[in-house]
């Protein structure tokens, strides 16, 4: 039992003391036996107060630190950090949430919310006392990273892995690179185009030693943790060998009778079960989509680099991490949506952007010439009724920018923007000044007042109660009405659910802090990066992929990894074997061991992930988690009960 | 609310897991939906490690409730952590039958890393329950 423990009640600003009396707080654990000192600070996790703390610590001889402030998702590691700074086994350190389970949950009731803030501080003190020094358990680390998706953020995470030293096994699940990023023509900010933007990464990903690219690959099993994961790639094959003649190859896709819509131009045209999405499309062979294909034959008999022989490949791959990146599908609006799918000339800012790269002299769609457009801003962003509360945020800018080039592009264009408050944060402003300059019109309405669009004869009108003329009644009659859609999550997640990666309110892949630990997830080696986590647009995605790159190389680099002590742990007189203990771990992380004449059950505490599904399984209480005894929890649980 | 409010509610004890529901539950936090003060959380790493006696300690000690806020099919150390856990909540309400407790005193509810309204509300209505039935 420990003598001498610090305490730490930190006001957050007043997160905390706003709602939890903080001193009453102090008052009533200072005097708890074995308790040495304890202070209130106006930020715990600031760099004063942990110089106070490690002076503390060093000065006093302290032997047990509890913190009391925000979750420890936060800042558990920074306080357990400072600790070690100061020489104490980190173990030693006890982090009590006070603020989202307190401060912020109970902010209704500050008498309730101080009482509870007590028991929770007593609480982390008989947790501490009982606390011992642990070592952390080493493992070995695979150093090679595993990028899921091969869009701008992934194939730009891949060289940066490589070009630090790690092994990097790039996997795409569409048989050519690039992502969305492919099926853009200019991008604001660039004079690049997507595709020169692809081409370059690809260039690079391929040149480097360190990367191994897979395409139409999947990953489709996932065994081990942090350090080792265990992948099972299924590759599917092109049904193409090189080398590919460009000649016979158009003969080919000529022949193929197969026509679907062409995914790549959002369904506006169509193309055939052979199919390139552009002429130097990376990798540069086409792919049969073997869903549609008939096997009819005819290709093989025109194009003699078609291969029906090729077989779906499976992969073992070890990693030691996984980085995800896999974008983003644009929103599809429903039927009826602003007219959506029941007036001809009413298309997505995505299938805006492809007719605006077939059309070179002038504009048209469907046979008719383009010159006054309607564009809709937040379909599918910022919802009143909908799932989709959040903002898109590439939208805005993105549309503006389209808006620009179409006027430049074509003669005789008149953009009109009915939009519910323009968002294009930083220096995406340029393009608004410079769309307003150029003489397009802004209207704009309320969230719960949008504009309507409807067809009244050969003509469609879209009308808007416009807040900016004191909500005059304005019509305008419109060739095409784009519909500024935004982001939303993959409607294929598998990987996801495959790696038990969370989902925040969004429905995007969830960090474990939006600015603290931004690109990690709550499962361990798991790193997230680009549209996956959220809406983000090039600059963002890349740079969110740089950082995540560096956090999936810092876990791999060393070739070790420290892990948490918390494993099982075998009371070697109560044991008996009986084989339940085995028979209950996920992991195999027990052996049956004979010690002096006796069967007993032994961990692996490399083995051991700690879950403890072991635990209540014992008939003769065995066994125990270190770091969570029955002593800990039992301590926990009176020391939460008022004594009153 | 005052103190003799508070004093109404009944003493639950949540036992959550690190990486699944203890997200919820300070993301219920952070969203500032509110639940009773007494309400007081254990987190460990996966709700099928609950052993039976802490269980049964805490309402010795003096909890009316305890709720466990299980992985469910998020468990990140496998599947079969729904059906272990649903095996430690049957073997205790059977132990608690034998000793003449009510085995609704003790609840389960999969609560997902972003389940904090239904976290809040299975605690609410646990209370209401708790709270009437003490009476």
């Amino acid at each position: 039992m420990k003598k001498k423990v610090g305490v730490y009640i930190c006001h957050c600003g007043g997160n905390i003391s706003d709602y939890v009396d903080v001193e009453k707080v102090r008052q009533s654990v200072e005097s708890i036996n074995g308790v040495y000192l304890a202070k209130t600070t106006m930020f715990a996790c600031a760099d004063s107060n942990q110089k106070d703390m490690v002076e503390d610590i060093r000065e006093q001889n302290l032997d047990g630190v509890v913190v009391a402030a925000c979750s420890p998702k936060l800042h558990l590691l920074t306080f357990r950090a400072v600790v070690e700074r100061a020489g104490m086994n980190k173990y030693n350190f006890v982090h009590a949430n006070i603020r989202e389970q307190v401060s912020w949950a109970h902010s209704d009731n500050k008498t309730g919310a101080t009482e509870k803030a007590i028991q929770i501080v007593k609480a982390a003190i008989a947790k501490v006392q009982n606390s011992e020094a642990l070592e952390p358990v080493k493992v070995q680390a695979t150093k090679a990273v595993a990028v899921i998706g091969a869009g701008v953020a992934g194939m730009r995470a891949a060289i940066e892995l490589a070009e630090a030293g790690s092994e990097v096994y790039l996997i795409e699940r569409s048989f050519f690179v690039g992502g969305r990023i492919a099926q853009w023509d200019n991008i604001c900010g660039t004079e690049e185009t997507g595709k020169e933007l692809v081409t370059r990464l690809y260039d690079e990903v391929i040149k480097h030693k360190h990367v191994t690219l897979f395409t139409g690959a999947e990953v489709i099993e996932n065994r081990g943790s942090v350090g080792n994961f265990m992948l099972k790639v299924k590759v599917t094959p092109r049904y193409f060998k090189l080398p590919c003649s460009d000649g016979k190859l158009q003969e080919a896709i000529d022949v193929c009778p197969v026509i679907v819509p062409d995914e790549f131009n959002f369904n506006i045209t169509s193309r055939k079960a052979i199919y390139h999405n552009y002429p130097s499309e990376y990798p540069q062979l086409p792919a049969i989509d073997m869903e549609n294909c008939t096997r009819c034959g005819k290709c093989e008999n025109v194009c003699s680099s078609i291969d029906f022989t090729q077989k779906t490949e499976y992969l073992n791959l070890k990693v030691g991490s996984v980085l995800l990146a896999t974008g983003y599908d644009p929103y599809e609006p429903k039927k009826g949506e602003f007219a959506y799918g029941e007036i001809d000339h009413v298309v997505t800012l995505p299938q805006f952007k492809r007719i605006v790269h077939y059309c070179d002299e002038k504009l048209s769609y469907k046979g008719k010439d383009i010159k006054h457009i309607a564009y809709i801003y937040c379909v599918g962003s910022r919802q009143v009724d909908g799932e989709n509360k959040y903002c898109s945020r590439y939208c805005c800018t993105v549309n503006i920018h389209t808006a620009i080039t179409v006027k430049k592009k074509y003669k005789n264009i008149y953009n009109y923007h009915f939009n519910r408050g323009i968002r294009t944060y930083g220096k995406q402003e340029v393009w608004y000044d410079e769309s307003s300059r150029l003489g397009d019109i802004y209207l704009q309405s309320f969230d719960n007042d949008p504009p309507v669009v409807e067809k009244r004869g050969d003509k469609i009108l879209v009308k808007i109660k416009d807040v900016l003329t004191t909500d005059k009644q304005l019509e305008v009659v419109a060739d095409l009405v784009v519909l500024v859609t935004g982001m939303v999550p993959r409607k294929d997640n598998s990987i996801g659910n495959l790696l038990k990666i969370p989902k925040g309110r969004d429905n995007f892949f969830n960090e474990i802090h939006m600015k603290l630990r931004p690109v990690e997830t709550v499962i361990d080696g798991v790193t997230i990066a680009g549209a996956s986590q959220g809406p983000k647009n090039v600059m963002e995605s890349v740079n969110s992929a740089l950082a995540a790159a560096t956090k999936s190389f810092s876990l791999v680099d060393s070739g070790e990894l420290a892990l948490e002590p918390t494993v099982a742990e075998v009371d070697e007189q109560t044991c008996e074997w009986c084989g339940k203990c085995d028979e209950a771990c996920p992991f195999n992380a027990f052996e049956k061991v004979e010690i002096e004449g006796k069967l007993i059950a032994r961990v692996n505490p490399v083995v051991c992930k700690g879950c403890g599904m072991c635990l209540p399984v014992c008939p003769v209480n065995a066994l125990n988690l270190i770091g969570l005894t029955d002593k800990d929890v039992e301590n926990m649980i009176s020391a939460l009960i008022p004594n009153d | 609310m005052t103190v003799g409010e508070a004093n109404n509610d009944s003493k639950i004890l949540v036992f959550s897991t690190d990486k699944i529901s203890d997200p919820a539950i300070d993301m219920a936090g952070l969203l500032k939906l509110h639940y009773p003060p007494t309400v007081y959380t254990i987190t460990i790493p996966c709700s099928s490690a609950i052993k039976p006696r802490w269980i049964l300690y805490s309402f010795e000690q003096g909890f009316d409730g305890v709720f466990i806020a299980a992985d469910g099919t998020d468990c990140p150390y496998g599947e079969s952590c729904t059906e272990k856990t649903g095996l430690v909540v049957g073997a205790t309400h059977q132990i608690m039958k034998d000793k003449g407790i009510d085995p609704a005193r003790l609840k389960m509810a999969a609560i997902c890393s972003v389940c904090s309204e239904s976290f809040v509300k299975h605690v609410v209505s646990f209370n209401k329950y708790l709270s009437k039935s003490s009476n």
